[in-house]
């Protein structure tokens, strides 16, 4: 089949690897200790990046939709599990929350889009269905975190106004709501600021990647457009689903604000 | 850490005798224990029989019963740590029940929806926040809970109530964030009164008052007692306060082990 782009060689490869060389000299010539990390990160982009290479060139040939929905719970579990672990506190059932929460946001988004939008046939033909869900997760993942990681300072920084609240009657919405309201403002910050300034600062990747496969401009934009809606009420609904779980949880039916049900990470 | 839970009674065997282990919901009818302090014959307001709360393994308080009738002042007697703040929490249930009941105009705690029952039994926390604004809006914003959504502001009445402080209008106006101690205390106590509740549980509601105004909000409290079928529980550091505005005082070095 003939391509329309440009291939790149592992030789190719090699050559593009040494310019994290000119990273690593700066950082032993002025002992900013970064070498371990930056070595750390670029071997498992790398790694990760070229099996999920060969992972993808084998998936795309698969048919079977159980693998193809086997491989989406998977996706969804291992980024449900990520966005916890950047926050500084947990609950009991944070886990479960945030895998519900990205899962039930993801599936929903993904598959109107590949049966109503792109309708794509069959609607779980990996190559469409498993990069679409890949996007919108990385982006809810990032939502998710700093949503639910804002949501458990606030309830903790701010206990006082949402004690004093529930003291003079307040049911535990009318309590929280402000916090809730701030969490899932915060989650949405990186999607809304990059939706602000697509296409004037930023050229989106697989806008860019489609060009450069050969697809032309006037397309690949449709195509963005229509993914980046995806990702973004992707991103505000899982958002908005893991801080009202975290609210359930951290302000009991009863009423109570329940911070001994915070922890710090193990 | 979690929860002592009610049923994780791996404490001092002492402490394992004298308080049986309870679950809520098997505490719902009232303990046969009779009441320790008060013989009032009308049925009180408060009802607290056999309430205990322990941080891990030490009681803070245990086996804490009285009745709170109309009218009472009850204060609330205890060194630093003793757990006057945390038995206060309990009463206005911000905290869980762990050991024992209260009963509130003869149903226990757990039937009531909480803020109904807070609406009756206000908590004024030693700290009570104030919210962005001027005082004035931090007097209105409450009666935007839909618990007191019958009820409206009335600026005569708080009006009055101020003039008990020496202060008028203008102190409406101020930003709250600007207020000292003592004006926080002052505008948290305004705040509950116009609610008109039935219990106040002030915990250090005057710390952070000069002695004129301390007296204007012992004033103030009085005058709400006596509008009607009322009471209150007071805790304070100033002894001779205490003597002064309460009829009766609980000591809870009697409740701790």
């Amino acid at each position: 089949m003939p391509t329309s782009y440009l291939t790149i060689s592992y030789v190719q490869l090699a050559l593009a690897a040494m310019s994290i060389a000119i990273n690593l000299g700066i950082s032993i010539a002025y002992r900013l200790q970064l070498e371990r990390s930056l070595v750390i990160a670029s071997i498992r982009m790398v790694t990760q990046l070229l099996l999920i290479g060969f992972v993808l060139e084998w998936l795309f040939e698969q048919q079977n939709p159980w693998l193809i929905v086997g491989l989406g719970l998977l996706m969804s579990g291992i980024a449900g599990r990520a966005s916890v672990q950047r926050t500084n506190r947990r609950f009991a059932g944070i886990y479960w929350n945030s895998i519900l929460s990205i899962l039930a946001a993801a599936a929903l988004v993904s598959g109107w889009t590949v049966v109503a939008i792109v309708q794509v046939d069959p609607w779980y033909d990996p190559q469409y269905f498993i990069p679409l869900l890949g996007m919108v997760l990385g982006n809810a993942l990032n939502g998710i975190s700093l949503g639910l990681d804002r949501f458990m300072e606030d309830v903790v920084t701010q206990r006082n106004q949402i004690e004093t609240l529930l003291a003079l009657g307040a049911t535990r919405w009318e309590a929280a709501r402000q916090q809730v309201r701030d969490a899932v403002r915060t989650g949405m910050i990186p999607i809304t600021n990059s939706m602000m300034v697509m296409g004037l600062v930023s050229l989106p990747g697989m806008m860019t990647g489609q060009i450069l496969a050969g697809a032309s401009p006037i397309d690949a934009v449709r195509y963005q457009i229509a993914i980046v809606f995806t990702i973004a009420s992707g991103t505000a609904l899982g958002t908005f689903g893991v801080v009202l779980l975290a609210f359930n949880r951290l302000l009991s039916p009863s009423h109570q604000l329940r911070l001994d049900r915070l922890h710090a990470p193990k | 850490m979690q929860d002592i839970g009610m049923l994780d009674g791996n404490g001092s065997p002492i402490a394992s005798q004298r308080s049986p282990v309870a679950t809520p919901e098997s505490s719902l009818l009232m303990s046969a224990t009779p009441p320790r302090i008060s013989a009032c014959a009308d049925s009180p307001l408060l009802a607290i029989r056999g309430l205990g709360r322990r941080f891990s393994e030490r009681w803070v308080w245990r086996e804490v019963q009285f009745d709170l009738s109309s009218k009472e002042r009850l204060g609330l007697v205890g060194p630093s740590g003793s757990g006057k703040t945390v038995l206060l929490r309990t009463l206005a249930g911000l905290d869980r029940i762990r050991v024992g009941t209260i009963a509130f105009g003869d149903r226990p705690l757990l039937q009531w929806s909480l803020p109904a029952y807070r609406a009756k039994v206000a908590y004024v926390p030693q700290q009570s926040a104030l919210f962005e604004g001027t005082v004035e809006r931090n007097l209105q914003l409450v009666f935007d809970l839909s618990v007191h959504a019958r009820r409206s502001y009335d600026r005569s009445a708080v009006l009055s109530d101020l003039a008990t402080f020496e202060r008028d209008e203008e102190f409406l106006s101020l930003d709250a964030s600007q207020l000292s101690g003592g004006e926080r205390q002052i505008v948290c106590l305004l705040r509950i009164l116009q609610l008109e509740p039935q219990v106040l549980l002030l915990d250090e509601p005057t710390a952070s008052l000069d002695p004129d105004s301390s007296r204007a909000a012992e004033a103030l409290v009085e005058r709400w007692i006596a509008r009607g079928d009322r009471a209150c529980i007071w805790t304070s550091h100033d002894r001779e306060q205490l003597e002064r505005v309460t009829n009766r005082q609980l000591l809870l070095q009697d409740f701790q082990a």
